[in-house]
């Protein structure tokens, strides 16, 4: 009897330390191989990443208008409890003025912190992962021009188990490609370029694609509409046949004025993307519908296997 | 017993028939509809692609004054879920900012009423009529579809 105790004992310690290994945070640059890309940033084409990313959705200081003022806060309610976007303004005590570029680049692009904590997946770097580090670079590079804003968003409030962040490292495991995005070479530039928007600074299908019980995206219903995280309503499908008769020319309206073709506007956070994606030229905009007009209906999800 | 039942269902019914009929969630649904195409005549006028023509703008003028105006009183306690509502909780939790939002877009509406008379005027006084639409969309109405 003893023995057996013994073993199980062996077998959960085993257990504990072999899930502390597999859900260590793995940042996707050290310092130097940051450095050997080489590569320098211009903040004016960081400033069509920043909108492009929609950052200012989420990180932007609540009961006021100005987007670049990054102070956090905002309460992000969701099945596992709610989330407040950090400050990511360039104060050096309660923002990220202090983070190197490297830094930066971990958190956006695979989900780390610089102390080397995971961040949690409702900044959407599962879709950010899929950005250029250029674009990255020129981002960092328009970050740095915004204001210091004092002040730290209270802390995420979540339900456990999703309050250890050290378990995010096994959701990562199963759930975070890290993969990033090729171009497609038998697609034309502008497809690419609408894909790139999309699936990558654009993360439309963080609340346009449907997801499982962990909050992993079901990437066989890739942007065929979800139920928002606040339980209020649904993400409509992005793809060809959910919007019905949209015309390119009606999606690009759409991205820019918030007008639909039945002249409804667009509302919710859909408001805040509108907004964003207005500061892009128009030339983004008519590459995004190209590229979500190019996708094929999906029907209706199959039945759950009794 | 056979009456009490025949009672209960008359009764039932005509409950049901007066409820339909002063259902608020479908009243600023249709009216919301209809403000809607208004808005898009005027907002397809002010890109250039459909020609001004004064008349029509008048007439969803016209439209979006009646409908802002009714609006506002439909949405009371009991209207808060079902219908297929795509009105946010948050309505009720800043009722006195929703209202006056509502307010201001008819106060928006009849400026544009009032200074409307041609092209030009037009041009400068859609956009504060237009911008009603997703101020309010933003806080109060869920993406639905």
């Amino acid at each position: 009897m003893k023995r057996v105790v013994l073993v199980l004992a062996l077998l959960v310690v085993a257990g504990a330390a072999l899930a502390w290994v597999l859900s260590a945070p793995k940042p996707r640059y050290t310092e130097a191989e940051w450095q050997a890309l080489g590569l320098s940033g211009d903040a004016a084409a960081g400033r069509l990443v920043f909108f492009a990313g929609g950052c200012e959705s989420c990180h932007k200081s609540p009961g006021q208008d100005d987007p670049l003022r990054l102070g956090g806060g905002l309460e992000l309610k969701t099945p596992f409890g709610s989330f407040y976007p950090p400050n990511i303004s360039s104060d050096p005590a309660d923002g990220i003025g202090r983070w190197r570029p490297v830094d930066i680049a971990n958190a956006v692009l695979s989900g780390v912190s610089p102390g080397g904590s995971h961040l949690y997946p409702a900044f959407p770097y599962s879709s950010y992962q899929r950005m250029t580090p250029q674009d990255v670079v020129d981002l960092i590079a328009f970050l740095r021009t915004l204001p210091a804003v004092p002040g730290r968003a209270p802390a995420n409030d979540l339900a456990f188990p999703f309050s250890i962040r050290r378990a995010v490292g096994l959701w990562k495991l199963f759930y975070f490609d890290n993969a990033g995005l090729r171009p497609d070479p038998g697609q034309s530039a502008q497809w690419n370029r609408g894909r790139y928007l999309v699936e990558g600074p654009g993360h439309c299908g963080e609340c346009h694609t449907p997801r499982g019980l962990l909050g992993e995206m079901d990437e066989t219903r890739a942007l065929a509409g979800a139920p928002l995280p606040d339980g209020h309503g649904k993400s409509p499908s992005l793809r060809s046949g959910g919007f019905l008769d949209w015309t390119t020319a009606d999606i690009v309206e759409a991205l820019t004025s918030g007008f639909t073709p039945v002249g409804d506007v667009l509302g919710a956070g859909m408001t805040a993307v509108v907004r964003n994606l207005a500061e892009l030229p128009e030339s983004d905009r008519q590459a995004i519908a190209v590229y979500l007009k190019s996708l094929p209906p999906l029907g209706p999800p199959a039945p759950a296997k009794p | 017993m056979k009456r009490l039942t025949t009672v209960v269902i008359a009764l039932a019914c005509g409950i049901g028939a007066v409820w339909a009929d002063t259902d608020p969630i479908a009243e600023r649904r249709a009216l919301m509809k209809n403000d809607g195409m208004a808005a898009k005549k005027m907002f397809d006028m002010s890109k250039g692609t459909t020609p001004f023509d004064l008349a029509t703008v008048q007439d969803s003028l016209k439209t979006l004054y009646e409908g802002a105006s009714k609006s506002a009183a439909l949405f009371p306690d009991d209207s808060k879920t079902g219908g297929g509502t795509a009105a946010l909780p948050a309505i009720w939790q800043n009722k006195a900012d929703f209202d006056a939002r509502f307010a201001k877009f008819v106060k928006d509406v009849a400026a544009a009423q009032a200074g409307i008379v041609d092209e030009a005027s037009f041009k400068k006084l859609a956009p504060a009529v237009f911008q009603n639409c997703g101020g309010c969309h933003e806080l109060y109405k869920a993406k639905s579809g």
